[in-house]
């Protein structure tokens, strides 16, 4: 390994290939999610699925955790938020979750419903931001479970080492 | 296709019992993974592409973390009783029989699948995409006619996240700070940390401990 915090170079350069693709992916299955298969929710899993593969690829300090985590859980609660804002939008054109934006009345467009689209895209933020805090608060249990060294999971085989003698005293 | 479907919810149930009786944690969790793409390729042959879409990513998403934890926390769970209490075994099968006498008693009044539509699903399907302009029906009921719904699960998975975090980080708090511990031995023990290295962030040492731990992904 050249660069600390990470795996192995080939796995780094398929990563920086890949994640753009993903990326843009989950984006457009959010996108058309009104015309097409997916949606809001499918489009942000995909997104957290390409940071969680650049946070594995390239470590905490130079993947996206580094920048991006603190940054995660803000996205989550304003994507949300957006969600409500669009939602109480709808009160411009009538009554609660109403679709406020005017539609094209021709079918299979992007316009054909661009409230649904912009509901999406909330959607999008909110689930790939609140998925990869997630992730980072599950790691971030998992590195406190392997500080202590003592849960009920770990074995003699477990790669911790050695339990110290006397912790207890 | 009911072949495939019956055999594919065959390999689902017996990948849930391999899972639950697998005293290695990693095969236990790849044994869910794969009841998971079972139960995708499932929706799809039940015709609903938006549900087989989420559930592949969130079984590809949810096993990855789980495999990171397993190879983190340990490896073989040796809590699990070798023999069970026979009075327990035979209480057990007796209400698992009568709940199965039930679940077929019910499901024969159920209308045949994929007949005898609800009367708002006929009522979706067909005024959907004139109404909403989405023609992607799931998304005209998510966003449009179930929008409350949704919202509700925006606020749920946002406070599931909170949760987490705030009960997580507590945990990692409490012990991180707990004076009377002596640690001896962190991960690695080659680079045991010096004590005043301890009470720095927690980044820096969880950067430290993912440059091991990415290995074992």
């Amino acid at each position: 390994m050249s660069e600390p915090g990470g795996m192995s170079p080939i796995v780094r350069i398929v990563t920086r290939w890949l994640l753009g693709f993903v990326l843009v992916f989950g984006f457009a299955v959010a996108l058309f999610g009104h015309l097409t298969p997916g949606g809001g929710f499918a489009g942000g899993v995909v997104i957290t699925c390409g940071f969680v593969l650049a946070t594995l690829a390239f470590g905490a300090k130079t993947g996206p955790a580094a920048w991006f985590g603190r940054l995660a859980s803000t996205l989550d609660a304003v994507g949300a938020l957006a969600f409500l804002a669009l939602a109480l939008l709808g009160y411009a054109a009538g009554h609660f979750l109403a679709q406020w934006a005017g539609r094209d009345p021709e079918p299979f467009r992007l316009t054909s419903a661009p409230s649904l689209v912009l509901l999406n895209l909330a959607i999008l933020l909110k689930v790939g931001a609140g998925l990869f805090a997630g992730f980072l608060a599950v790691a971030a249990f998992g590195r406190a479970a392997e500080d202590v060294g003592t849960d009920e999971f770990s074995d003699a085989g477990a790669p911790q080492g050695p339990e110290p003698e006397g912790r207890e005293a | 296709m009911d072949v495939v479907l019956i055999a594919l919810l065959v390999l689902l149930v017996v990948g849930s019992l391999i899972a639950l009786e697998l005293r290695n944690l990693l095969s236990a969790v790849i044994a869910v993974g794969v009841v998971g793409l079972g139960l995708s390729i499932v929706f799809l042959l039940l015709g609903a592409p938006d549900i087989a879409i989420t559930q592949v990513v969130v079984e590809v998403i949810v096993v990855t973390v789980l495999i990171r934890l397993t190879g983190r926390t340990g490896r073989t769970v040796d809590a699990a009783p070798d023999r069970r209490d026979a009075v327990a075994v035979w209480l057990g099968g007796g209400v698992l029989l009568m709940l199965l006498g039930l679940m077929i008693h019910v499901l024969s009044a159920l209308p045949r699948f994929g007949s005898g539509a609800s009367l708002p699903a006929g009522h979706y399907l067909e005024n959907a995409p004139a109404q909403t302009g989405a023609s992607n029906v799931v998304t005209a009921i998510l966003l449009d006619y179930r929008a409350y719904d949704t919202l509700g699960e925006a606020t749920v998975i946002l406070t599931a996240i909170v949760g987490a975090l705030v009960v997580l980080r507590h945990t990692g708090r409490d012990v991180r700070r707990a004076p009377p511990v002596p640690r001896g031995g962190p991960p690695g023990g080659a680079d045991d940390p010096k004590p005043a290295e301890r009470e720095l962030p927690p980044q820096h040492s969880a950067a430290r401990s993912r440059d091991q731990e990415v290995q074992h992904v």
